[in-house]
C-alpha cells in the first residue's frame, strides 16, 4: 500500500486509490454525470461559493466557536481539549453545512424536489429545513427503526413540510433508507435531486459532501492559530459515515504533524459483532455506490450493525476514510456504547454541553488520549451535534420516562 | 460459441425471440431452484437469468427484495446458486444461464475465483447490477478468459455515444431496462421501448434483449416485436411467493402457468 499522502483526490472517476468510484444501476449514470459536471462548474464560480457562504454565514451562524474546555481539560489531566462546536449551528449538527451547499445545486439544476436519507434525523432535518427555505419539496427516507429512536426529530422535520416515508426493508436502519432513497431516485430522477448527507455513495458524492463539509477544518486552523498560535496536535471525530471526520480532516491531509482519530462505534463491543465498525472490523467490499471497508458476513452479506447512537449505526463508511486508514495517515478507533454514555455525561455535567450521541464518541476518545498527552498539546474534538434529539434514548437508559 | 450465441443464433434462424425468465436462486430454498430451472425450460425458456440474492438489493423493487430475503434465510449462498447450476447442466447442457445480482458477494468471494467456478459449473453469463462498464476494466479479463459473456444494462437515461462504448464492451447480449424504476414497478411504453431499440441498433449488433415492466402475454409479444428477447422477472417471483408452501411440482407447473402463453404469444 503507498504511503503517499494526497489531499488532490478523488481521481476524475472519483477514486481515492482503490476505493470509492461509481457502482450504481445504469439508469443513474447519466444524473450522477450530469451531477458531477454541474458541480465542477460551479464549485469554480465565484458567485456559487459567495452564496454558499453567505448562507453558512447568515443562516447557520458560522464560523462555529472553537472552544476550550477548561474544565474539562483539568478534569482530564493531559492534552488541551478544544471543542469544534458544530452544535451550535442552526439545525443542531453540521449536517446543515452540506444540506446547503447541495441545496443550492439542486435548485441551480431546476430540480423542484429533493430526496434525503437520514439515520438520527440530523441529516433529515437539515435537508427539510433548507427545502422549506428554498420552495422545494422534500421526502425523507427513514428505517423504522430509526423513527422509533428519533421521534423528537421525525415531528421536526414534519413540522417543516416534509414527508418523512418509513422504511420497513431489511434491518430498518440507516442502511435501507439508502437504499430506498437510491430506489425512489431511480424511478424519479429527472426531476429528483438526492441530496445525500454522509461521505459516501457514488462519486461525486464523498467529493461533494467532503468539500462543503471542509469549513470545519479550515475554520479549525485559523482559530487554532488564533488562540494558540500553532495547529492543534491531533483531531477527533465519530465516524459513522464519516462527513463531520471528513470535514474536519481534510483541511489537514498535508499537515502531516497533525494527528487524525476517526472514532468508531464499538456498540456492544467489537468482539460481540453487534457493533457498526467497519474500518476496525470489516473488509473492502462494494456498498451503495462505492468501494470501501463495509461490514459483511463471508458470503459477502451486509451485516445488521448496533450503536447506540442511530447516526453511527451503518454498515459502511465513506471512501475517503478507507483511503485515509490504507495509507495511514488517518487513525480509526473504536468507543463502545457505554463508553459514549461516560463521554456524555461528563461532558454535560463538567462543561454545560450536552452532545449528540454520535458526537458523544469523540468526546469519550478525545479524553482518553488527551490524558495520554503532555499538558502542551492540543487535542480537537469536533462536537458534530447536540443531545437534545437524544434526550429520550438517554432517559430511557435512566428508567425515566420523558 | 457460447452458449448464449449460440442459442439467439438458432432462434434468429427460426424467425423466433428469445423468452429469458429471471428467478432468484435459493427461493424460496436452494433445494427448489434446479427443479424451478427445469420448469422455466419446460414453459418455453430460451435462456434462464439466475439472481444469486443480496442482501441490499438497491436496484430491485419490493417483489425481488423479499425474494433475496427469503433465498438468505434458507441459507442460500453464492456457492450454493453454482452448485445449483451445476446439477441443473446434468440434465440440461443446452439452456444458457445468466448469474444475475450485485456486486459484494462476488467481492468477497473473489472475481477470478467466482469466473472459474461459475464456469466450471457450467455458467454461461454474468450481469452484475452495480459493476459500472467504468470500474469493470480491471475484472473483464476474468471473465472473457472463462468465455462467460458479461451482461450489461442499458437505460432509456443512457446517451447513445456511452450506449455504444458499453455494447463495444458487451457479449452475448444487452438488456435494455424499459423503465426508469425499480424491477416491478410500472408497465413499459411499447412504443417508447421500440424508439429506444431502434435507435440502440444503430450502435451495436448485439442482441438486444427488454426487460423491466413485462407483465403477461400481450406486453411479452408486443415487445418481442421488436427486441430479441423479453426478459420476465417480477412476475414469475411474484409466483413463487405465492405457492411458496405448496410443493415443488405445484411451483413448476404454477410458474409453467405464467411462462407458457408468453411463449405461445411470442411465437405465433
Amino acid at each position: 500500500m503507498s504511503n503517499k499522502m494526497n489531499s488532490n483526490l478523488p481521481d476524475e472517476n472519483g477514486h481515492f486509490g482503490q476505493f470509492g468510484g461509481v457502482f450504481v444501476s445504469e439508469t443513474l449514470m447519466s444524473a450522477l454525470d450530469d451531477l458531477t459536471h454541474m458541480y465542477e462548474e460551479l464549485s469554480k464560480s465565484a458567485e456559487f461559493q459567495a452564496a454558499f457562504d453567505n448562507d453558512l454565514a447568515h443562516y447557520v451562524g458560522r464560523p462555529s466557536p472553537l472552544y476550550f474546555a477548561e474544565r474539562l481539560t483539568n478534569q482530564v489531566g493531559g492534552a488541551k481539549i478544544y471543542f469544534k462546536r458544530e452544535d451550535l449551528n442552526h439545525t443542531g449538527a453540521h449536517k446543515i453545512n452540506n444540506a446547503i451547499g447541495q441545496a443550492l445545486l439542486a435548485k441551480h439544476m431546476g430540480k423542484p424536489n429533493i430526496i434525503a436519507e437520514t439515520g438520527a434525523g440530523q441529516h433529515g432535518v437539515a435537508t427539510a429545513t433548507v427545502a422549506a427555505r428554498l420552495g422545494l419539496n422534500c421526502k425523507i427516507f427513514m428505517g423504522e427503526e430509526d423513527i422509533r429512536r428519533q421521534t423528537l426529530n421525525v415531528y421536526r422535520m414534519k413540522l417543516l413540510g416534509a414527508e418523512v416515508v418509513p422504511v420497513s426493508s431489511g434491518t430498518k436502519t440507516l442502511k435501507d433508507a439508502l437504499n430506498e432513497a437510491m430506489r425512489y431516485w431511480v424511478s424519479n430522477v429527472d426531476d429528483t435531486f438526492y441530496i445525500i448527507g454522509t461521505a459516501a455513495g457514488p462519486h461525486p458524492y464523498p467529493m461533494m459532501v467532503r468539500d462543503f463539509q471542509a469549513i470545519i477544518g479550515r475554520e479549525t486552523k485559523e482559530q487554532s492559530i488564533a488562540h494558540e498560535g500553532r495547529l492543534p496536535d491531533a483531531l477527533v471525530a465519530c465516524v459513522g459515515g464519516g462527513s463531520n471526520a471528513i470535514g474536519m480532516f481534510y483541511p489537514f491531509i498535508d499537515d502531516v504533524q497533525v494527528q487524525m482519530y476517526g472514532v468508531e462505534p464499538g456498540g456492544y463491543g467489537l468482539e460481540t459483532g453487534q457493533h457498526a465498525a467497519p474500518l476496525s472490523a470489516g473488509k473492502p467490499g462494494v456498498l451503495h455506490g462505492n468501494r470501501t471497508y463495509v461490514m459483511a458476513d463471508d458470503d459477502g452479506q451486509i451485516l445488521g450493525t448496533h450503536s447506540i447512537s442511530a447516526g453511527l449505526d451503518y454498515p459502511g463508511v465513506g471512501p475517503e476514510h478507507a483511503w485515509l486508514k490504507d495509507c495511514g495517515r488517518a487513525n480509526y478507533v473504536v468507543i463502545d456504547d457505554n463508553e459514549a454514555m461516560d463521554g456524555f455525561r461528563t461532558l454535560t455535567k463538567v462543561e454545560g454541553i450536552m452532545p449528540a450521541l454520535e458526537s458523544s464518541h469523540a468526546v469519550a476518545y478525545g479524553m482518553k488520549l488527551a490524558k495520554t498527552l503532555p499538558k502542551d498539546q492540543i487535542v480537537v474534538v469536533n462536537l458534530s451535534g447536540r443531545g437534545d434529539k437524544d434526550i429520550h434514548t438517554v432517559a430511557s437508559l435512566d428508567g425515566v420516562e420523558v | 460459441m457460447s452458449r448464449i450465441n449460440n442459442c439467439l443464433i438458432n432462434l434468429k434462424a427460426e424467425g423466433r425471440k428469445a423468452l429469458i425468465p429471471y428467478v432468484t436462486a435459493g427461493d424460496p430454498t436452494p433445494d427448489h431452484t434446479v427443479t424451478i430451472m427445469q420448469a422455466l425450460v419446460k414453459g418455453g425458456a430460451d435462456i434462464i437469468e439466475l439472481g444469486m440474492p443480496f442482501s441490499d438489493p438497491m436496484a430491485d423493487g419490493p417483489v425481488i427484495q423479499l425474494a433475496c430475503e427469503r433465498a438468505l434465510e434458507a441459507g442460500t449462498s453464492v456457492r450454493s446458486v453454482l452448485a445449483s447450476v451445476k446439477t441443473f447442466r446434468e440434465s440440461d447442457q443446452d439452456t444458457p444461464v445468466v448469474l444475475m445480482g450485485y456486486l459484494n458477494p462476488i467481492e468477497f468471494y473473489g472475481y477470478e475465483s467466482f469466473a472459474k467456478d461459475a464456469a466450471a459449473s457450467g455458467v454461461d453469463g454474468v450481469l452484475l447490477v452495480d459493476l459500472t462498464p467504468e470500474e469493470a476494466t480491471d475484472v473483464v479479463e476474468y471473465f472473457r478468459s472463462q468465455n462467460i459473456d458479461l451482461i450489461y444494462l442499458l437505460a432509456p437515461t443512457t446517451t447513445m455515444a456511452r450506449a455504444k462504448k458499453i455494447c463495444d464492451l458487451a457479449s452475448g447480449y444487452v438488456y435494455y431496462v424499459s423503465v426508469k424504476g425499480v424491477t416491478g414497478s410500472a408497465t413499459l411504453d411499447v412504443e417508447s421501448v421500440r424508439e429506444h431499440v431502434e435507435k440502440l441498433r444503430s450502435v451495436t449488433n448485439l442482441p438486444i434483449g427488454v426487460g423491466f415492466g413485462i407483465k403477461n402475454a400481450e406486453t411479452a409479444s408486443a415487445v418481442s416485436a421488436c427486441a430479441d428477447g423479453v426478459i420476465v422477472g417480477s412476475v414469475l417471483v411474484n409466483t413463487i411467493a405465492e405457492s411458496k408452501n405448496e410443493d415443488k411440482e405445484f411451483i413448476a407447473q404454477a410458474l409453467a402457468n405464467v411462462l407458457s402463453p408468453m411463449r405461445e404469444a411470442m411465437d405465433s
